[in-house]
């Protein structure tokens, strides 16, 4: 039709779910809703001092994550030596007792990170919309799914309502074409993406990646793709569904079975974006110019490929810059200039929302036991950490036998959670201590106070574990 | 909701650009079940040192600003974590207006459901009332209503709004009220989906 140009994949989600318009604002219908125990003590409290109650406890999912220990999880959750930990936690279970819904609780296999338990449990689908309190929401984009995350007003309001009120963000594609290059992975692309368009990039806007090299990344690939969507400020990200998004829900507990599979597949199939859309903005890479990418400063945008140099002040144009990037050189204690992989570390993490799935414990085990038949281990001065996503990855690393080589080249083998990602359980940096860590941000005092963070792949942060300084993870293949 | 109309009040600069949401609270103020008392917790690795005393050469620490009620701070204000406690450490603390050139999304709707106002105005709009905060006198005034800044020299500078958040601001609108208005639109969303996408509920 003359003039009429076609719709974007956010466009189609966007309008399945529009239930009405009021004072502006859309009601968007809000199809599956995720909570833990950080964000959500006080959205309760404010439904029962309204005495409002949740409307669609079938459509939450509670697990608790940001704040559990690593360690003895099965001693339950009145064990917990912080306080105020347990006291978040203990209020978690009464709230989803209260209101009935569905909990999967610390020690529970099914638990974890509320980002890697979605998909895993077949709970998050394409199309639908998801929230959640949590920035790193914009995971559950990999999956054609349109999902952000709230803050706690906002999930009184969805508990309140099963909607939430917004304004339509703009469309932003971000194409990388080519293939990448061996030793290059999910993340680096990631990184790369934030490094192009700056951590304030997206503000405004939902992204969604296209071009061969995301088709080509697996479902984890395209979960950290996602996840790290939120550090380049859109709120949401996503990749349009296909056969290896079907492929990974087929036989997920929560997936559909039978007619009703087909018939969701072929509802699910009308997800992407038609050949006619426009775009508000586009930006395009080559796959194959991304390296090895690691952060060297505060910001997620400020990355450096792995045979790159940090930067020198007098190189940036506004003294506002300057200034930036002299305080974190000053924080991160780095010299202006230097290569980046003379930076030695004293602690590794992997693990989070962004890296803690199979095949992210896959490929770093293949570096750690590349090590091992070398006859090399985690450096001396190291302190290295593997916190698996959930219990379920949990379990199937042990069956592979990656929980062996990560201990027996010096890694700790560790229990579900968020852990270190941000440190508000007893798993954090002491100050000055450098992290080589496959989280998603490097914020001054993100992983603890003083602490120094580089993000990077997790086969990158092995190969540091494993040299003692930042170093290139094509020189272990 | 609190609503917002005017504001007369202490205007501090704050010239970093992306101050995220773990700079203005950091993790360990998550922990609590309430969501009064964040004050204690606001920019914390700002204004304190590792004993938890009062680091000088912050802005909020020096006593010509110790009770200011906006803060005028660098480029993307409020990045990363979708944590509510950083709107409501800012109010706890008295804060009540936030002027940058841009804010994160999620920051700037958890400030709205708490009417703690955000203005974004040009780059050099931004510069020139920071450099009269970072004068003698401190006094500015924000009027929601006819959408200005005035600074203290009687400088004015007007500030675009959404409409629709103008009105929810200036009315301090329940959105759970409003939304819940619309049940019966929910009811009829739930009972089509039901039967389009019936393994939604399986």
């Amino acid at each position: 039709m003359p003039g009429m140009a076609g719709k974007t994949l956010y466009d189609k989600i966007w309008d399945a779910h529009l239930v009405a318009e009021d004072a502006g604002e859309a009601i968007l219908y809000i199809d599956l809703h995720l909570i833990h125990e950080v964000t959500t003590p006080q959205a309760f409290a404010g439904l029962r001092a309204e005495g409002r109650k949740v409307r669609r406890p079938d459509r939450t999912l509670a697990v608790a994550d940001h704040n559990v220990p690593t360690e003895g999880q099965a001693l339950g959750v009145d064990a917990v030596a912080d306080e105020e930990a347990r006291l978040q936690l203990q209020t978690l279970a009464r709230n989803v007792a209260d209101a009935g819904i569905e909990f999967f609780p610390m020690g529970d296999i099914r638990n974890g990170i509320v980002h890697v338990v979605g998909p895993e449990q077949g709970r998050t689908q394409p199309g639908m919309t998801i929230v959640c309190g949590d920035s790193h929401t914009s995971t559950h984009g990999a999956f054609g799914a349109l999902a952000q995350g709230i803050g706690t007003s906002e999930v009184e309001h969805v508990l309140a309502s099963q909607t939430l009120r917004q304004k339509k963000s703009k469309n932003m594609r971000v194409t990388v074409n080519g293939a990448l290059s061996p030793g290059v992975t999910a993340k680096d692309m990631a990184l790369a993406i934030i490094g192009e368009i700056g951590t304030a990039g997206g503000t405004g806007q939902v992204i969604e990646f296209a071009g061969e090299a995301v088709r080509a990344l697996s479902m984890e690939g395209r979960m950290t793709l996602c996840n790290l969507t939120i550090e380049g400020g859109a709120r949401a990200g996503l990749v349009a569904p296909d056969d290896k998004t079907f492929a990974y829900l087929d036989g997920k507990p929560a997936a559909p079975q039978g007619e009703a599979w087909d018939m969701a597949v072929d509802y699910w199939k009308t997800f992407f974006t038609d050949a006619d859309a426009v775009f508000d903005r586009e930006v395009v890479l080559d796959g194959a110019a991304i390296a090895p990418t690691v952060t060297w400063g505060t910001s997620p945008e400020d990355v450096v490929p792995i045979t790159g140099t940090v930067p020198v002040p007098a190189d940036f144009a506004t003294p506002d810059k300057r200034a930036a990037v002299e305080r974190a050189l000053d924080y991160m204690g780095l010299t202006a200039g230097q290569p980046i992989t003379e930076a030695r570390i004293d602690r590794v993490f992997i693990g989070s929302c962004t890296n803690s799935r199979i095949e992210d414990l896959r490929a770093a085990a293949a570096v750690a036991q590349q090590a091992f038949l070398e006859g090399r281990l985690v450096a001396d001065h190291v302190k290295a950490m593997v916190v698996p996503g959930s219990g379920l990855v949990k379990e199937q690393a042990e069956a592979e036998g990656l929980d062996a080589i990560f201990k027996a080249v010096g890694f700790d083998w560790r229990e579900p959670g968020c852990s270190m990602c941000l440190g508000m359980n007893p798993d954090r940096l002491a100050p000055g201590e450098r992290c080589a860590s496959t989280s998603n941000r490097n914020f001054e005092g993100r992983q603890g106070r003083g602490g120094r963070t580089h993000l990077m792949s997790p086969a990158m942060a092995v190969a540091a574990a494993i040299a003692g300084h930042i170093v290139d993870v094509r020189d272990f293949l | 909701m609190k609503a917002f109309t005017r504001l007369d009040g202490r205007a501090a600069p704050l010239t970093l650009a992306n101050i995220d949401t773990d700079q203005i609270i950091p993790k360990q103020f998550l922990k609590r079940v309430d969501r009064e008392g964040l004050a204690a917790g606001l920019f914390y690795d700002f204004r304190f040192d590792e004993q938890g005393r009062e680091k000088s050469g912050f802005v909020l620490n020096d006593p010509a600003y110790k009770n200011a009620q906006i803060l005028i701070t660098g480029d993307n204000f409020g990045c990363g974590s979708s944590r509510e406690h950083a709107p409501w450490a800012l109010q706890d603390f008295g804060i009540q207006c936030v002027i940058s050139t841009s804010f994160a999304d999620i920051f700037r709707g958890n400030c709205l459901n708490n009417g703690l106002l955000t203005i974004e105005l040009k780059p050099q709009e931004v510069q020139a009332l920071m450099a009269e905060a970072l004068g003698g006198n401190h006094l500015f005034s924000v009027d929601l209503e006819t959408q200005t800044v005035t600074a203290p020299s009687g400088a004015r500078f007007s500030f675009d709004i959404d409409p629709d958040r103008k009105t929810k601001l200036l009315q301090g609108l329940d959105a759970i009220g409003e939304t819940l208005a619309h049940a019966p639109a929910i009811d009829v969303f739930e009972m089509k989906q039901a039967l389009g996408q019936p393994w939604m509920d399986a």
